[in-house]
């Protein structure tokens, strides 16, 4: 790789041992990608929570964050993913001590590194959305998509480790969705349906996500009667890189760089068609055995504060018979507590949890603790994750979800 | 309509490829089959096939070594010391940590080989130190019989079949 004179002083341990390690990781990876060098970035978003990263990881980060020559401070805004546990909760979900032990010490690595604890997978939603063409490292898929495709922004998915570099160099190299040639579409869909509820959203783009079928297929979207609100592209984006790893869609006439079909060459593609059938078809397939729900969970993404006050209207009035948990972000908490939101779900028996997210808090563990096997939501992504982890996830709409943490059934 | 394994990549370099189509035969034995993409340290062992996708997260129940996932083509069967021949890595960046996790445990796959790779699997092997192939000319997990010892070197960037199962038997 083509490497400038600060690029080189960093490699050759000039800068200090840690931007050295960060450098000889980001080479690694742009070798194997064939990138010929390496692009300065904006931002820095790292997933890291404690089931992910083990003893193994934590004990990698608090090495790093050990080193004190000087060297060891980010050199962007760099900021977290949701953590593994919200500390103030951690007992309603009967996550062991040992858990939170490694999450504490995750965070005081991350601290010392200059790493900022947002705990967020909706920083495009609560901190800093990037902007069109602007160069960013990201973690969380769902993160990189919504800011590729509705943002216009350039990431590739960066895991933890080198979403953590890019932080502590500055840069990312240059391959993927930060190369022209590869922001082209490769599929076309005419979708002949337009969702309205955040689950058909979610079902849509896990249907796109299947056609596309890998990391570097590029849907391009026609067909949509009316512009998605933010969070329903935020269900509909996380849902297909869930459930095809894809990293950009375009939207025609609505995402920043398909004004046209030809913008992305889309027109030579050969078309194929979703409809409501496909989306139903995926939903019933997360539909469950009896109807029996265990627990009702909102999460993946982190709610907006829209989706929180959607979820207090539905619960007033209700008490609930089985545990339903919100999952939310540090920054829109306050906010929903402030108007009223967290207090209008928990006096019907729900229970808002901040800095979290429920797939990465030690799922498996905590289904044991806590009795749950089956599990209501109306996130398509959860769903699609829950399954390896021995749920029997259910996907349905918000106003079902509610009604069946009242009744104990999904009807 | 084309889907790039190697974007930003230089062409592979020219060696031998079996030609198109070519089936999971006894006759694979000794077939090398080119990708455009390697890392790690050269390594010879079983293969657990599948056109499946890959995800550390959502496949595998970690601890005791074995793929979770119901609808999995490869559900129950230990990747323990395998080579893992597969379609595509899916899911999300969790693997890029997740790998490191199982190495430090050895509870790894010797190997993954992919038809095509995501960045996370590959920033996940650089960091855990895995061997990684991808970017195949042609379908690997087709060309590739199931149970078959395999050779995967990553410099050369090859995958040799060094005996099939029916060869064995």
């Amino acid at each position: 790789m083509n490497l400038n004179q600060e690029e080189q002083a960093m490699l050759a341990g000039e800068l200090g041992m840690v931007p050295k390690l960060a450098m000889e990781h980001q080479i690694k990876v742009g070798e194997f990608f064939g990138a010929k060098d390496l692009v300065p970035v904006s931002q820095a978003h790292v997933m890291a929570d404690t089931e992910s990263l083990g003893e193994a990881g934590v004990r990698w980060l608090e090495a790093l964050a050990a080193t004190n020559d000087g060297s060891r401070r980010v050199r962007i805004p760099t900021i977290t993913d949701p953590r593994g546990t919200d500390f103030g909760k951690a007992k309603e979900l009967k996550q062991a001590d040992w858990m939170l032990d490694l999450e504490s010490r995750t965070i005081a690595a991350f601290v010392k590194l200059g790493v900022a604890m947002t705990d967020t997978c909706i920083n495009y939603q609560t901190v800093l959305a990037a902007t069109r063409g602007e160069h960013v490292a990201f973690g969380d898929t769902g993160v990189v998509i919504y800011t590729n495709s509705v943002c216009g922004a350039r990431s590739n998915f960066e895991g933890g480790p080198s979403a953590l570099s890019a932080g502590l160099t500055g840069r990312t190299p240059r391959y993927g969705f930060h190369l022209d040639e590869c922001r082209r579409a490769t599929v076309r869909v005419t979708v002949e349906w337009t969702p309205d509820t955040l689950n058909d959203w979610g079902a849509l783009g896990g249907v796109i996500g299947r056609i596309g079928g890998d990391y570097w297929a590029v849907p391009v979207i026609e067909g949509l009667e009316r512009s998605p609100t933010s969070d329903e592209l935020k269900h509909f984006g996380a849902a297909m890189a869930s459930f095809g790893s894809t990293a950009l869609f375009h939207l025609v006439g609505i995402t920043p760089e398909a004004s046209r079909l030809s913008d992305v060459g889309g027109e030579g593609l050969t078309q194929r068609r979703v409809g409501q059938a496909e989306v139903k078809a995926l939903q019933e397939s997360y539909g469950g055995d009896d109807g029996e729900v265990d627990v009702v969970v909102f999460s993946a993404p982190q709610l907006s504060l829209y989706e929180l006050r959607s979820l207090a209207e539905l619960c007033d009035g209700r008490q609930f018979k089985i545990p339903l948990l919100a999952v939310t972000s540090p920054q829109v908490k306050p906010d929903a507590d402030r108007f009223g939101y967290t207090s209008r779900i928990e006096a019907a028996g729900g229970s808002v949890y901040s800095g979290m997210c429920f797939y990465q808090s030690y799922a498996r563990e905590i289904a044991e603790a806590n009795g749950w096997k089956r599990l209501a939501t109306n996130s398509a992504k959860m769903v699609n994750i829950l399954g390896g982890y021995g749920y029997v996830p259910m996907l349905a709409s918000m106003e079902r979800c509610v009604e069946a943490a009242q009744t104990g059934r999904l009807k | 309509m084309t889907k790039p394994s190697n974007p930003g990549a230089s062409e592979a370099p020219i060696g031998f490829r079996p030609k198109p189509g070519s089936s999971s035969s006894a006759s694979a034995t000794g077939k090398v089959f080119l990708a455009k993409h390697g890392m790690g340290a050269k390594v010879s062992g079983s293969a657990l096939v599948a056109k499946d996708g890959f995800s550390a997260r959502y496949d595998l129940d970690r601890i005791s070594g074995v793929f979770s996932r119901p609808a999995h083509k490869l559900v129950g069967q230990s990747y323990l010391g395998k080579v893992l021949v597969l379609d595509t890595a899916k899911g999300g960046v969790a693997s890029a940590w997740m790998l490191h996790e199982m190495q430090s445990r050895g509870k790894v796959p010797l190997a993954i080989v992919f038809n095509t790779v995501n960045p996370i699997l590959a920033q996940g092997a650089a960091l855990g130190d895995i061997t990684l192939l991808a970017g195949f000319d042609e379908d690997i997990t087709a060309a590739v019989p199931a149970g078959a010892m395999v050779e995967i070197d990553p410099v050369a960037r090859t995958l040799r079949i060094l005996q099939t199962l029916t060869d064995r038997e």
